[in-house]
């Protein structure tokens, strides 16, 4: 049987365990722990990823997609590179209501890059929320001038954002893999 | 629709060049901030600031179509007699005159009436009104803690009279004097990325007005060359050459490139073992994938 896997990545708070849970087959696997009630962030949500979230989509009896959502606080990027090992490609999730992130996100982008040379999409996320910046201004906030990484407009507690977002990074895959080297 | 935010996390440069990039319409308006008692957790999870909340409005700065045609800001007092007062057009008795005879003229009234009357050229007023704009902008490049808004697709009060100022220039001659190098060095961390221009140079370079050392870092810009390279070449420092790139990148006049060297992975071994095994996934393997989600 083949496995094979993507990484759901991006700032504290970005929506990584919501996208996962909205999609895969499992309960998902989620360390996640309780923010420690007297700090600041614990205003924000109760749980934070500690070191991995993990999802599954199985195709058939011989393949199967793995997700995997990196934590967000940056005391748990050792594991990033850990999670990056092998990935077909990965999904930078940013809280586009949050511009306070936007250059955690872009600096977590360029890491990622660093690891493989996979292709990847970046989601900007929580657009139903009232403040939520638009993907073509995010894509300028985070400079991302390559037109050929897509920026795509996501809603992860909706599954059918999330799928719109898996399929966009399967799409740039294969057109990686027809590209003449 | 609305970008709201705070100039401790969204610079004045990075909005400039946000709306000079997308050729926006709209008023950017600036406020007083009231800490809330809270914190913000920015994206790493870790470090917290001060919640600001906005109060009284400070300033607010007309766009169409990516320039700068208007800029009002508290302190500054925008009365066309004033302006040109400050620009040395007007001395401060013809000034007094005019702002005390003309009090129920808007701008565009009163600038035609001076015209008239022989005071002031309509040059004088374009200048002195680029002027007191320019210097509202340079002033709010300073401000580092005040929330800000930018509502879209809203046009400019008539009575203003209003000079089209291009971004570009007023974003490098103000990256000019930011002298916060901890600022300079998070925007640009990695000294070994290179320079390229973008798509249509020709373009983007029209109208731009670049001091001598901008031009001289542009000259070595070939898409491989690194900043670090570059500032060597040019016998700057490390922070004078990430001031003047910080100036050109927000202007949009160039963009950074990972240099071949830099796209290899930190840890060479484990990631050698991983790419081969990476282009043997097949074609196949990604249609069947694509299939089930599009089924799930
Ligand atoms: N409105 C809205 N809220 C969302 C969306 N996605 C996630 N959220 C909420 O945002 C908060 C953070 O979501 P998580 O999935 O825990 O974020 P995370 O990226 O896994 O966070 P860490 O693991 O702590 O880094 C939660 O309260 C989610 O319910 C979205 O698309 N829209
Ligand atoms: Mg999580």
């Amino acid at each position: 049987m083949q496995t094979v896997k993507m990484v759901i990545t991006g700032p504290f708070s970005s929506g990584k365990t919501e996208f996962i849970k909205s999609i895969s087959e499992i309960e998902v696997v989620s360390t996640e722990s309780p923010i420690a009630k007297d700090s600041a962030e614990a205003l924000e949500k109760a749980n934070t990823t500690v070191a991995m979230d993990f999802g599954r989509i199985t195709v058939d009896d011989d393949l199967v997609l793995y997700l995997f959502g990196t934590p967000g606080q940056r005391r748990f990027d050792f594991m990033w590179e850990i999670l990056a090992e092998g990935m077909l490609g990965f999904v930078v999730m940013v809280d586009s209501s949050k511009p306070e992130t936007f250059r955690e996100a872009r600096s977590i982008l360029e890491t990622f890059r660093a690891y493989a040379p996979t292709p990847y999409v970046v989601a900007a996320n929580k657009q139903d929320h009232p403040d939520a910046w638009k993907p073509e201004d995010l894509r300028i906030a985070l400079r991302i001038e390559d037109e050929n990484v897509k920026l795509l407009s996501c809603v992860a507690k909706d599954k059918e954002s999330v799928k719109e977002v898996l399929l966009e990074l399967l799409y740039s895959i294969l057109e990686e893999m027809d590209a003449p080297k | 629709m609305a970008l709201k935010g705070n100039l401790a996390v969204f610079t004045t440069t990075q909005l400039l060049n946000l709306i000079n990039l997308s050729k926006k319409t709209g008023v950017l308006t600036l406020y007083e901030g009231h800490k809330t008692g809270k914190k913000l957790t920015l994206g790493d999870g870790l470090t917290q600031i001060d919640e600001v909340a906005p109060g009284k409005e400070i300033a607010h700065l007309n766009f169409q179509q990516g320039m700068l045609v208007f800029a009002d800001m508290n302190g500054k007092d925008g009365h066309l007699a004033s302006v040109l007062q400050r620009a040395g057009k007007l001395n401060e008795e013809q000034a007094r005159t005019i702002r005390e005879k003309a009090a129920t003229l808007n701008d565009k009234g009163l600038a035609l009436r001076l015209i008239n009357a022989n005071y002031v050229t309509k040059n004088d007023i374009v200048r002195s009104i680029q002027k007191h704009a320019v210097s509202i902008v340079f002033d709010l490049m300073t401000w580092n803690k005040e929330p800000f808004e930018f509502k879209e697709n809203i046009a400019p009060p008539d009575s203003h009279i209003l000079v089209p100022i291009d971004l570009k220039n007023v974003i490098i001659e103000g990256t000019r004097v930011i002298t916060e190098q901890k600022h300079l060095e998070e925007e640009i961390e990695n000294l070994d990325f290179a320079l390229k221009f973008p798509e249509n140079p020709g373009e983007k370079f029209k109208n731009v007005q670049l001091g001598t050392n901008e031009w001289r870092v542009v000259g070595f810009i070939n898409g491989k060359n690194t900043i670090r390279q570059i500032g060597k070449a040019c016998n700057m420092t490390d922070t004078e050459i990430r001031r003047i790139v910080y100036g050109l990148l927000q202007a949009g006049l160039v963009q950074m490139i990972r240099p071949q060297s830099a796209e290899q992975p930190k840890r060479g071994t484990d990631l050698k073992r991983q790419q081969p095994a990476n282009t043997r996934i097949e074609r196949d393997v990604i249609q069947r994938l694509i299939v089930k989600i599009k089924n799930t």
